[in-house]
């Protein structure tokens, strides 16, 4: 696995070309907030690259290998109380946090998906999403980490970058999202070129045929499931860091795992990009309907989801992405 | 080279075989027949490990394999084409054919390998770079045999290489099963046509409700009146 011979032909054919929209979306991405001053924007953006981080994790354990997980708010909560915890008792910073959040993910994921992914058919799917509830369950109840009230994280005003908190401006926060999910974009590019992103889709597509090969099915799901929990759970602890408070309700809850998967359907399952452009796309929906129809616990952002989901899903079965990819591609057609 | 002993495999509650043994040697060209339901592709499955078995035993060039998982299985140069191909769809034929040369056993050899399958089906070298859902029903036959032969198997097993084949690509999958067989190949195969698996094996076992009824070589089967009981209920 690790060895890389320089055989190009294990690589599938790009179907979208050119740099050029790739550098123009870079550098909008890095002048966006200082164009668009207005904090209410540059929340929005916040939030797409912290839930687009956690999507695309969903997106190489569902989309590129095919194990569907209806549990990845475990590791969003685990990375959050892990920051939060940690600070608020021992005053560890954040970043150091951030990678126990992603030491105890990667033992739960091993945990869950060790006996779980070795079976076929459902069990991964009802075990996730059993164990998600019952992680959450175990939060509330749990008085050392705060119980149903959760965690407040102290207020730091002196040394940002140690305690991760940033009270005059969101343009570090900003930047921080955006490098993660660059990483993110940057790994599953990795991937997806990789002798890794072959087994990962083979195990998807012919599970058996795959294993007949030689591939260790087990191994590599578990594999795409530790990667998923690690995006999921480095993402929570951003999310922590913004909200600075966090209970069970908000960083565990079922609905957050499901719209992670509703994020990625729309915007294009096994697509690098589907899962930002879903969440670019969710996001602002969400925030406009909390705006609009205001913040009592309304789920109409939902009702909207839900009627694009079957929107794209009758019609563009490959999501937003796949759409934008076959317009690109009638107009160069056309052009040519 | 492959001997199977007693074996027994259910699902559930439901018994699909129920103590079948058999002996493939070196060199042979043997086919399993049977109608629908008789239990012909869950013996291969249980053979390249896909099922596990509850009872018996399978010996491969010595080698007790029953309790091996798939993927090691196929190290030991036993390769599976399963049921209706399987090709990846979303692969190229390349990277079909270069994940056929995965395990560990061959995968120094892959060049060498990929240069005897084009040699096989120089299609496959025209077509290196599609994706293998765009080809047609015989084009992906010929993929998966070649990811099969991927693996230098010493025993192939295909499980109905003719199945939706136009008549004349269903000749030109025989005469290409003889040549692999030629090389040194041994074959183990399933096919419902009763005179087509007979004009390509040596061998052959019938299997009704996961029994063996009837073994013999090919013109034994052919002649055998009991065969046509098996397969037309008389």
């Amino acid at each position: 696995m690790v060895t890389e011979d320089s055989d190009t032909r294990i690589v599938t054919p790009r179907r979208l070309g050119g740099r050029i929209p790739l550098i123009l979306l870079s550098v909008a991405a890095l002048v966006f907030p200082w164009v668009f001053e207005d904090a209410h924007t540059q929340h929005v953006l916040i939030m797409i690259f912290i839930y687009g981080l956690m999507a695309l994790g969903w997106n190489i354990i569902a989309g590129y290998c095919g194990q569907i997980s209806l549990g990845q708010a475990i590791f969003f909560g685990i990375g959050a109380y892990s920051t939060s915890f940690l600070f608020a008792n021992f005053g560890i910073t954040p970043w150091i946090g951030m990678l126990f959040g992603v030491a105890v993910s990667l033992v739960v994921a091993v945990g869950i998906g060790l006996p779980t992914l070795r079976l076929r058919g459902h069990y991964f799917a009802i075990a996730t999403l059993v164990i998600g509830e019952i992680t959450q369950t175990i939060f509330i109840n749990w008085e050392y980490v705060g119980g149903a009230t959760g965690i407040w994280i102290p207020i730091v005003w002196d040394n940002p970058w140690y305690a991760f908190q940033f009270h005059d401006s969101k343009i570090p926060t900003y930047y921080i999202g955006l490098a993660f999910l660059t990483g993110g974009l940057a790994f599953t590019y990795w991937m997806e070129r990789s002798k890794l992103g072959l087994y990962f889709r083979a195990i998807r597509d012919e599970p058996d045929a795959a294993s007949s090969l030689g591939v260790d099915l087990g191994r590599y799901k578990l594999l795409a499931f530790m990667i998923a929990a690690t995006f999921a759970s480095l993402a929570g602890s951003q999310f922590a860091q913004y909200i600075l408070v966090i209970d069970p309700d908000t960083v565990f809850p079922l609905l957050l795992s499901i719209l992670i998967v509703l994020m990625t359907m729309l915007g294009g399952l096994g697509q690098i990009w589907g899962p930002v452009v879903g969440a670019a796309v969710l996001l602002p929906i969400s925030e406009a309907t909390r705006i609009y129809f205001g913040g009592q616990g309304g789920a109409e952002d939902l009702m909207i989801y839900g009627f694009l989901i079957v929107i794209i899903s009758v019609f563009y079965p490959r999501g937003l992405f796949g759409l934008m990819e076959r317009l690109i591609k009638r107009r160069d057609n056309a052009g040519s | 080279m492959l001997s199977i002993r007693n074996l027994e495999v259910s699902y559930g509650d439901y018994q699909v075989i129920r103590g079948v043994s058999m002996e493939v040697y070196v060199g042979e060209i043997v086919a399993l027949l049977g109608p629908n339901g008789a239990g012909k592709s869950t013996i291969l499955n249980s053979i390249s490990g896909l099922q596990s078995a509850q009872a018996g035993v399978i010996e491969f060039d010595g080698v007790h394999i029953e309790s091996m998982p798939s993927h090691k299985i196929v190290r030991l140069r036993l390769a599976h084409i399963l049921e209706r191909r399987r090709v990846f769809p979303y692969l190229t034929v390349y990277q079909n054919l270069w994940l056929g040369g995965y395990n560990p056993t061959v995968r120094d050899e892959r060049k060498r390998n990929l240069e005897r399958v084009y040699e096989l089906f120089p299609k496959l070298r025209e077509r290196e770079t599609q994706l293998a859902h765009s080809m047609s029903g015989g084009e992906q036959q010929m993929l998966a045999l070649g990811r099969g032969l991927m693996a230098d198997p010493k025993l192939l097993m295909v499980d109905e290489p003719l199945l939706g084949l136009a008549p004349s690509v269903a000749r030109h999958t025989i005469e290409v099963l003889k040549q692999i067989n030629q090389k040194g190949v041994t074959i183990l195969f399933i096919e419902q046509n009763v005179q087509t698996a007979m004009s390509l094996a040596h061998r052959g076992y019938v299997l009704e409700s996961g029994k063996v009824v009837i073994e013999g070589t090919s013109s034994e089967l052919l002649n055998s009146g009991e065969i046509k009981r098996v397969f037309l209920g008389g």
